[in-house]
Formats: structure tokens, C-alpha cells, sequence
């Protein structure tokens, strides 16, 4: 995670517009978001549902629905010093599932309802490797029992609907991993799961990424899972990078006023007075065919001033490896005066 | 009838009766067969299937007489039901119920090939515009418009003008080739619902191609409307094969089919009823049967109920 070491996956500039039904307008949702993922670490996704980090990473693998979406020219996406938005497609589907692998948010919808577990873990292996049937109903039998599926050899058999919520994700995550790929990207893996058996998939991600040294992006709107699981966190607000910073970093001395906000927004058990409210940020994500002009996130920033109606705010560095898009980043004295 | 015809009936009966309640005592065993035979009457639909199935290939065995030899127009025209002739003779002396055995052969067979082609046709057509959507989808849907729009029996008239004495394999073709329409519409609808589930998008995540996508993930998931629509494809493309053969312009006489034995035997209604009543009876048993076993798959094959 040093500078020295090439990242695995370079995003520049990527822009994913939609155009909406009717012409009513563009979506831009997600807008020049640039990030980096270095081999063996673990980058967090954060921002609230809107925010642009689905469509993040489903434009990594060119997934996007076209029409009505489309990747903007100028966006780049570098894997391993191929850009893969301009790869033409046989090469595409060569990489997805073989050296880059999704996982998605409902464990419940992702699996093909039709087929045995045991065939849909198999078929990665089988695109790619070119596995025979016996070889690859083996693998799968080898990942069910990797992700830490009880009876590895009966279960292989089941159809989906067979299996509870936590064992489908980890039935997923077979899928993802059985050609071992190099990156990871876990769209939410977590959200659609009770509490306990959220931590267990965690816990299961954290170790097949020591066990078979890829790279994770975890994409979440839940800050525990990012502090407790990542190494470095990019935050998105309305289709922008906001804040980009080391996992402690980050909690220690937010530089954005929305990562202070969602901060504040965690519900804590040692909260004083007890029966205090919630904190939450003011208003909502606007709409993404209409962003607000100058800093996107001005209309529901406690210190915003005349500067930020006008003027887009860049990415500054506030510290190393810490950047943030703010003026505050630029202008600390502002935040003391509105306060 | 002779001996021989009574024996290779009733063991075609027995060999019917016999072959549902294995299926059935077998099906019990796993969830979805269980569904497919907990109505009464999809068991007596496939019963009954089963029997003409059953009694059209062993036809030699079955019918007592030749179904195309007139034995004696004169004296053998327009006999009822008799021991000798349990269905009657029709105004050619021909035996209705030999007739019946090898129309049964003609019928069904023109049905099912017919049915075959419509719906792998539309089911192709369907899931390509399904899935590719935008010009294609538009390109092909409004030849799907335009082929719902004229008359059936028309665009048959044509194709038929073109031959004389359309073979049986020609004939179940171009029923086939009129009849997709209805099919591939069913199946394009099924497609652009399927191919925005998360697991169409999985499957492309894995690195499935676009045949891989189409064919093992969005098809079978639509499967249970294309088997209802094929099991309902038969009984329309049989009905079909009737009306074109009562026209006089489907299957050429004397060769028997269901249709052409209403069409000989129309004009002497009222003296001989039997002559038509019978294949008409056998059409609608038929249309009956396949409508209950229809019912039956799309109980068995409903996901909906998958998780019960």
C-alpha cells in the first residue's frame, strides 16, 4: 500500500451518465470519480444510497445497462496497465469472473433459481479453465467447503432456494472466487443479512483475502463495516470521490463535512445523555439530473459560504494520503467562524 | 371388429391407464411432479393422451379394417355403431373407427411437429428481441404485428396454393411457421423482465457470453410459460390442421386426419351423425386433455411455488 507498489486498478475520471426516459436529462451518476486499489488491501466504498458507488462498480467490469447508460471518452479504468473500458469484448468477458469477480447485494436474487449451487460455482471455472463437468462439480465441492458450507458434498446439489440467506451470500462468494481472481468487488455484501451473520461473511471476506492475497472493494453505506474491514476509504457523495483517506485516518480527523456527518450519524451505545437523538444530516441526496452548482453537497453543509455556490471545490490534500473535496481543506479558518 | 383388434385396444387401454399411474405413484416422490398431479383432471388429460399416443402407433394392430379400401360403397355406406363396426361406416363404407387409429397418426403428428417448430421458432425470435432489444426488438416485433394481423388461414391458403396435395411434413411446417407469433411475444416479455434480474447480471459478471446468458440463465427460467404455451401449441395447430383439412386444402383425402373425416362426413349429418360426431369428439378430447395436462405443468412448473 505503499506509492512503490503499481496499483492493481487504476480509475480516472470515470464518468457514467444515464440519460433518462423522455429526455427529461442526463443523470451524471457518478462524475469524474478517480481511485486507486493497490494489490492485497481491502478499499471501502462509502456514501448513502445514491451516491453513485453501485454504478462505480458495476462501470469497473462494464456492466451498465447501455443504453440508457454510458461510460463517458476520457474515463479511464486500468487493470493491471489494460484500460478496460477499451477492451473489446471477448477480452471483457476473458477478465470478468477470471481476474476481476463481483459479488452483489442480494443473495437472494443473484442465484439463478433454476440451476444446483454446484453448477453455478462450477460455471466460472468451467468459462475460463475449460474444466471438465467432474473436475468442476470437485471445485465446487472444494470452494463450498473454502466458504464454510457444512457438508460440502450434499449441498452441492441443492438448488438456491434450499439454502438460507447467509449460505446463498456464501454460496456468492464460491462463485466469485473459483477462479481466483485478483480483485474482489463486494457490492454491499452485507446489507440484505441479520447482524450475526453479516460479521460471519465479513469475517469469511477478510479471510480468503489472506488466504488468496486479492484485492477487496467493499462497497457499503454501513461506516462499521468500513472500520472494522478496510484498509483505506474513498468517500462518494453525489456521484463524486469526497473524501479519500487511511480507514483510522478518516475516523480520527474527518476533513469533509459529510464523512463528519455520517460520522456523527453512527449510533453509539456509549452516547451521552442516553435518550439524545440521532444525529443526521440535514435533507437528502438531490437528484441526480440536478446537481447543485458549486459543491454538491452545499445545500446541506452546516458551513458552507458564498465561495461554495460558485466554485466547485477540488480534491486537496490535507494530510498524506488524505485528500478531501473541500474548501475547508484550503480555507481550516472558515470552519471555527461558522460554528 | 376382430378378436385381434378388441385384444390390441384394450391392452392399449390398460398400457394408458397403467403408464399415468406409474408417472403418478413415481412423481409422488418429488415436489413438483406432486403439484403437477394434484389435480384429478390433469391425470385423466395425460391418461387419455396417452391412450391416442398409444393406439397411433400400434394403429395396424388396433384397427380392424384398412382405413382407405372402400369395401362396398353400396351396400356398407353410412352404417351405425354395430359389433361389426363399433363406430359406424362412413358414406365410403370405410370403417369409422380404423379411420379414427390412423387419423389419429396424421393428427397428432401434424400437431406436435406443427407446435415444435411454432414454438422453437417464437421462443427464438422471442428471446433474441427480448435480449438484444432496441432496433432489433422493434425490427422483429413488427413482423410479429404484421403476422398476427393477417388471417391465419389466409397466409395457410397461400402457402397451400403453391403445392398440390401438401405432403405431411410440408403441411405441419407451414402450420408451424404461421403459429410462432403468439409464442414469441410471450417469451420476449418473459426475457426483458428476466434479463434485469441480479442473476443475469451475475451470470455477465462471471464472464457468460451473450448465447451463455440467453440459453442457460434466461431461458430455462421462462421455461414454464414456453411448456404451457407448447402443450396449448398442439391442441391450436391440431384445431388448425381440422379447419384447413375441412377446406379441403390440408391433408389430402383419402388419406385420414380428424379434420378431413369431418369434412367427408358434413354432408351426411343428418343421416349418419356418427361420421362426423366421432372425430369431432376425438378432436375436443384431445384439445381437453392437453388444456388439463397444460393446467398440470403450469402448477408443476410455477417457481412461485418452488419454495413451498
Amino acid at each position: 500500500m505503499t506509492a512503490e507498489t503499481p496499483a492493481l486498478l487504476r480509475v480516472r475520471d470515470l464518468k457514467t451518465y444515464f440519460v433518462t426516459e423522455h429526455g427529461k436529462g442526463t443523470a451524471r451518476a457518478v462524475d469524474e470519480v478517480s481511485f486507486d486499489l493497490y494489490p492485497g488491501e481491502t478499499l471501502g466504498i462509502v456514501g448513502e444510497s445514491g451516491c453513485g458507488k453501485t454504478v462505480t462498480s458495476l462501470s469497473i467490469l462494464r456492466l451498465i445497462p447501455e443504453p440508457p447508460g454510458h461510460i463517458l471518452p476520457g474515463s479511464l479504468i486500468e487493470f493491471e496497465g489494460r484500460n478496460l473500458l477499451a477492451l473489446p469484448a471477448p477480452e471483457l468477458r476473458a477478465v470478468r469472473g477470471n481476474q476481476i469477480a463481483m459479488i452483489f447485494q442480494e443473495p437472494m436474487t443473484s442465484l439463478n433459481p433454476v440451476f444446483t449451487v454446484g453448477d453455478q460455482i462450477a460455471e466460472a471455472a468451467i468459462i475460463h479453465q475449460h474444466l471438465s463437468r467432474a473436475a468442476a462439480r470437485a471445485r465446487a465441492i472444494e470452494m463450498l467447503r473454502l466458504v464454510g458450507i457444512p457438508d460440502p458434498e450434499e449441498r452441492v446439489d441443492h438448488y438456491p432456494h434450499q439454502l438460507s440467506g447467509g449460505m446463498r451470500q456464501r454460496v456468492m462468494i464460491a462463485m466469485a472466487l473459483v477462479c481466483h481472481p485478483k480483485v474482489l468487488i463486494a457490492d454491499e455484501p452485507t446489507t440484505a443479512l441479520d447482524v450475526t451473520i453479516q460479521a460471519q461473511i465479513l469475517e469469511l471476506l477478510d479471510r480468503l483475502q489472506q488466504e488468496l492475497g486479492m484485492a477487496v472493494l467493499l462497497i457499503t453505506h454501513d461506516l462499521g463495516v468500513v472500520a472494522g474491514h478496510a484498509d483505506r476509504v474513498v468517500v462518494m457523495y453525489a456521484g463524486r470521490v469526497v473524501e479519500t483517506a487511511k480507514t483510522d485516518e478518516l475516523f480520527e480527523h474527518p476533513l469533509h463535512p459529510y464523512t463528519e456527518g455520517l460520522l456523527a450519524a453512527v449510533p453509539r451505545i456509549d452516547a451521552l445523555p442516553a435518550r439524545a437523538r440521532l444525529h443526521a444530516i440535514p435533507g437528502q441526496v438531490p437528484a441526480a439530473t440536478a446537481w447543485p452548482t458549486g459543491c454538491r453537497f452545499r445545500p446541506r453543509c452546516p458551513h458552507a459560504w458564498d465561495k461554495c455556490l460558485t466554485e466547485p471545490p477540488l480534491l486537496e490534500s490535507g494530510a498524506p494520503g488524505h485528500t478531501a473535496r473541500c474548501w475547508l481543506v484550503t480555507e481550516p479558518e472558515r470552519r471555527q467562524a461558522s460554528r | 371388429m376382430t378378436l385381434g383388434s378388441w385384444l390390441a385396444l384394450f391392452v392399449a387401454l390398460i398400457a394408458a391407464a397403467e403408464t399415468a399411474r406409474a408417472l403418478r405413484q413415481r412423481g409422488l416422490k418429488h415436489e413438483r411432479w406432486r403439484r403437477f398431479f394434484r389435480n384429478r383432471t390433469t391425470s385423466w388429460g395425460l391418461s387419455i393422451l396417452v391412450f391416442l399416443v398409444t393406439i397411433a402407433i400400434a394403429a395396424p394392430l388396433v384397427a380392424p379394417l384398412d382405413p382407405i379400401v372402400q369395401p362396398d360403397p353400396v351396400h356398407l355406406k353410412n352404417l351405425s355403431p354395430s359389433w361389426t363396426f363399433i363406430l359406424g361406416t362412413d358414406v365410403f363404407s370405410r370403417d369409422v373407427w380404423s379411420r379414427i387409429v390412423y387419423g389419429a397418426r396424421v393428427s397428432l403428428g401434424i400437431g406436435a411437429l406443427g407446435a415444435l417448430v411454432a414454438v422453437s421458432l417464437g421462443t427464438v425470435v422471442g428471446a433474441v428481441a427480448g435480449y438484444y432489444g432496441r432496433r432489433v426488438d422493434a425490427v422483429l416485433m413488427r413482423g410479429v404485428d404484421v403476422g398476427l394481423a393477417l388471417p391465419r388461414i389466409f397466409i395457410l391458403l397461400m402457402a397451400v396454393a403453391l403445392w398440390d396435395g401438401l405432403p405431411f411434413v410440408t403441411l405441419a411446417l407451414a402450420i408451424g411457421l404461421t403459429s410462432w407469433f403468439g409464442t414469441s411475444r410471450l417469451v420476449r416479455a418473459e426475457v426483458l423482465s428476466l434479463q434485469q434480474r441480479d442473476f443475469v447480471v451475475a451470470a455477465r459478471a462471471l464472464g457468460a457470453g451473450d448465447g451463455r446468458v440467453i440459453f442457460r440463465h434466461v431461458l430455462p427460467n421462462a421455461a414454464a410459460p414456453i411448456i404451457v404455451s407448447a402443450a396449448l401449441g398442439i391442441g391450436n395447430v391440431l384445431l388448425l390442421e381440422a379447419s384447413l383439412s375441412f377446406l379441403g386444402i390440408g391433408v389430402a383425402p383419402p388419406r385420414p386426419s380428424w379434420g378431413n373425416m369431418i369434412a367427408d362426413g358434413a354432408s351426411s349429418l343428418y343421416t349418419a351423425p356418427w361420421t362426423t360426431l366421432f372425430p369431432g369428439l376425438a378432436i375436443s378430447l384431445v384439445v381437453m386433455s392437453l388444456n388439463a395436462v397444460a393446467d398440470g405443468l403450469r402448477d408443476a412448473l410455477d417457481p412461485r411455488e418452488e419454495a413451498m
